[in-house]
């Protein structure tokens, strides 16, 4: 009897998105910025970038089969994306070995042993990141100036990012009008012509992937947004007081990873909040930190540590700012 | 463009018979016509086996306030008076008669006039719904003499009349604004009669553009009458969202619409409404749509009540080899009925045919914590917390969550990437939050 009726309960059809389907669409988000940093770094940005997403999926491959002995979700795409992240967070000249225990700690130790997809507290790709950063800081902040195809791998010539420029120079006590002479132009910030991480260097790009995140409906606009507009105002503020002492606030969004971090990295489902009141208080919170970090921290980036930081005050956030119920009103009318 | 202000999805709307002029079907061989197809108490019923009845005959009586009259749909013979499975999955009583000719009661006028003045007042109106065994039509069957009576303490000053016809496949209302756009009218002058209100507003969705502008036309006829199009999201129909939308009153959670001072009732039961009071014809027939992507003739009938499924499938030209669910009423709130000689009532608004690879669920994977179901959710509840309390027995919580606010229109599930059944897990844990409020208020 195959023409039994199926009895299951309302609703009885399906919207067309899976998990898998918006895996893939953050996927083709990062193509743009893929693109420039092979672009600016070479075929260094090739290699970081493949053994980084093969590494992270093999580590779940191997936890998932036989360790955890569960089902495996290699195919879901969250590896890959976490892989993608993780190398956009890298210099092109990382050693592969480094590499590979990045993806280890960014699989292993901040997915798989919290049980897998959806229910990690961190991001991921920034715990490995963040590791790497702490274990190996040498590698992790001499950064290949950009030289297209010439750049090389591990023999590339290394450069001071923007951000490193201006923190040494004003711990040398230089004024900011004589450290501008040596950082790129903001039209060359723009396009992603500077050294940093290989992944975010490029705001053009990475502004076509938050195009195409809002447009497949994959991330609404609230938590890059707070962020980006969060450190426009601060540092604003901070230079409007002494410019000087502190850059100016395009700079501040120009450089380093805030829009990486802020369209990709603070986004990430699984670590942000479930409601938009709460994502306009991650966002300004991520945003916040990031500009203390960079200007009164030890190091000279600040976006890793401040949406790790937001992170943790997901859950608490989730539990305590709930959004307002419809007919949660006073007898109107 | 009026709408509600959050949530909501945009499944596809599939409209197949939209411009599918509404036909009367056959009558069958044999009606079954169950004695409960309202909110309330089932009635009493009036008939012994082998009794003579005529079209339009109460068969069986209300009971209590809150019930309504059934009437017999065909003329014949009462054959038995015995069980039957109805679309909601249970037995329930039913009257089984064999038709014999079409004999309807001599004071039902079926004479093609449509007498606009009214006679009656609010009062008369309001008996003539419960004589007439007049339900809300959308789907949800509450008797409408209780809706038209307004409680002690309570003010109604706004009729809204629902023609947002949300769901998808379904056409049934769309039809009726088309070719029965002067008896709506009318049926909503006399509702507004009944409530004693000089407001009246027709909401409808703008993928109906012909009923709005058919409807708007007319109105201009009608005093106090409006009519108004609303963004086409699911669900626009439902009753808070239309109010919402309409005249930005927010019905408070746990509440009523007569709250906010209103009442809605569908275009379907404006309908009924009119035939009911200037034509005496009790309800026994509705506009039922048969849809479906694999159903080869595909349409919009008048249907008697107590007619199997089965016979508006053969009309339809027969059950698709690939069917695999039908589902009586739309695919987002509908239910999947359990097989095809279950009878058509008066909340049936339509049956979806759905093909077997569409009609099975998807595999089940973990939530992910997009929010895309806070987002979908049009009041604005947390469905994966919902479900997640549901899962781990944390009622009390759940509660305090506002689980009963549910309206289950299934926008969470529809819209989740996972597949997960957050919708199942609600409705479980709604259950037993409003057994616990009740073991509480009896305490």
């Amino acid at each position: 009897m195959n023409n039994l009726l199926n009895v299951s309960l309302s609703p009885h059809i399906h919207g067309k998105e899976t998990t898998q389907k918006l895996m893939l669409g953050v996927v083709t988000a990062l193509i743009p910025a893929f693109f420039t940093s092979v672009f600016f770094f070479g075929y260094g940005a090739l290699i970081v970038t493949t053994v980084s997403v093969a590494s992270c999926l093999l580590f779940e491959y191997f936890i998932a089969k036989y360790v955890l002995k569960t089902s495996i979700t290699i195919t879901d795409g969250s590896a890959v994306v976490t892989g993608l992240l993780l190398a956009f967070n890298l210099p092109s000249n990382i050693p592969v070995l480094i590499i590979v225990i990045g993806s280890f700690i960014s699989i292993a130790v901040a997915k798989m042993t919290f049980g897998g997809l959806g229910n990690n507290p961190f991001n991921p790709a920034l715990v490995g990141r963040v590791f790497m950063l702490i274990s190996f800081p040498v590698q992790m902040t001499s950064w290949p100036v950009p030289a297209g195809f010439d750049t090389g791998y591990t023999d590339a010539v290394t450069g001071a990012t923007p951000l490193a420029i201006i923190k040494e120079g004003l711990k040398n006590g230089e004024p900011i009008s004589q450290l501008m002479s040596q950082i790129p132009t903001p039209a060359q910030m723009f396009l992603g012509e500077m050294g940093g991480s290989m992944g975010e260097v490029a705001a053009a790009a990475l502004l076509l992937g938050f195009v195409w995140l809002l447009f497949r409906k994959i991330i609404t606009w609230h938590i890059p947004a707070t962020i980006v507009v969060t450190i426009f105002i601060f540092t604003g503020i901070l230079w409007a007081i002494n410019p000087e002492k502190y850059a100016n606030p395009q700079f501040h969004i120009l450089a380093g990873g805030v829009l990486l971090g802020a369209i990709f990295m603070a986004t990430d489902y699984v670590t942000s909040p479930m409601n938009l009141k709460a994502m306009l208080l991650y966002g300004f919170g991520i945003g916040m930190l990031t500009v203390v970090i960079r200007i009164w921290g030890a190091y000279p980036e600040g976006v890793s540590f401040a949406i790790l930081i937001m992170n943790a005050f997901v859950p608490l956030m989730n539990a305590y700012i709930k959004p307002k119920r419809f007919g949660e009103v006073v007898k109107n009318g | 463009m009026k709408t509600f202000p959050v949530g909501g999805v945009h499944p596809p709307e599939n409209k197949i018979t939209a411009g599918t002029a509404i036909k009367h079907l056959p009558l069958p061989a044999s009606v079954a016509i169950p004695v409960s197809q309202h909110i309330g108490e089932p009635a009493v019923v009036e008939v012994n086996k082998g009794d003579t009845v005529k079209t339009g005959q109460v068969i069986a009586r209300s009971k209590g306030f809150v019930s309504t009259n059934i009437h017999s749909s065909v003329s014949g013979k009462v054959s038995k008076i015995d069980t039957i499975l109805d679309s909601t999955g249970f037995r329930q009583t039913a009257v089984f008669i064999d038709t014999e000719g079409d004999e309807w009661l001599e004071t039902i006028d079926r004479t093609d006039s449509i007498p606009a003045g009214i006679k009656f007042s609010s009062e008369e109106i309001i008996k003539k719904c419960l004589e007439s065994g007049i339900v809300g039509l959308g789907g949800a069957t509450f008797p409408s003499h209780v809706k038209l009576t307004v409680p002690a303490g309570k003010r109604c000053d706004t009729l809204i009349i629902n023609g947002a016809e949300c769901e998808p496949y379904l056409t049934s209302d769309h039809r009726l604004m088309l070719e029965k756009a002067r008896e709506i009218l009318i049926g909503t002058s006399i509702l507004m009669k009944a409530l004693k209100v000089n407001k009246a507003l027709i909401g409808i969705e703008n993928n109906k553009p012909d009923a709005i502008s058919q409807l708007s036309g007319l109105a201009k006829e009608f005093q106090g009458i409006t009519v108004h199009s609303l963004k086409v999201k699911y669900p626009q129909g439902a009753e808070k969202q239309l109010i919402k939308a309409l005249i930005n009153r927010e019905v408070p959670s746990g509440r009523l619409p007569l709250d906010v001072n209103a009442v809605v009732h569908n275009v379907g039961t404006a309908f009924a409404v009119y035939e009911a009071v200037q034509k005496n014809k009790p309800l026994f027939e509705r506009v039922v749509t048969i849809t479906g992507r694999s159903v080869l003739n595909p349409g919009n009938y008048f249907v008697r009540t107590g007619t199997p499924v089965r016979s508006l499938i053969e009309a339809a030209g027969g059950l698709p080899e690939d069917t695999g669910k039908v589902i009586s009423g739309g695919p987002m709130m509908g239910k999947a009925i359990p097989n095809i000689d279950v009878p058509v009532v008066k909340g049936t608004s339509g049956i979806v045919l759905i093909p077997r690879n569409e009609s099975e669920r998807t595999v089940i994977r973990p939530c992910i914590r997009c929010a895309k179901c806070v987002a979908a959710c049009a009041l604005n509840l947390e469905p994966y917390l919902l479900m997640a309390l549901s899962e781990k027995n944390e009622f009390e919580r759940a509660e305090r969550e506002r689980i009963t606010d549910c309206m289950e229109c299934g926008s969470c599930s529809y819209t989740c990437p996972a597949g997960r059944p957050l919708l199942d897990y609600i409705r479980l844990g709604k259950a037993i939050v409003i057994k616990m409020a009740r073991k509480r208020m009896s305490n």
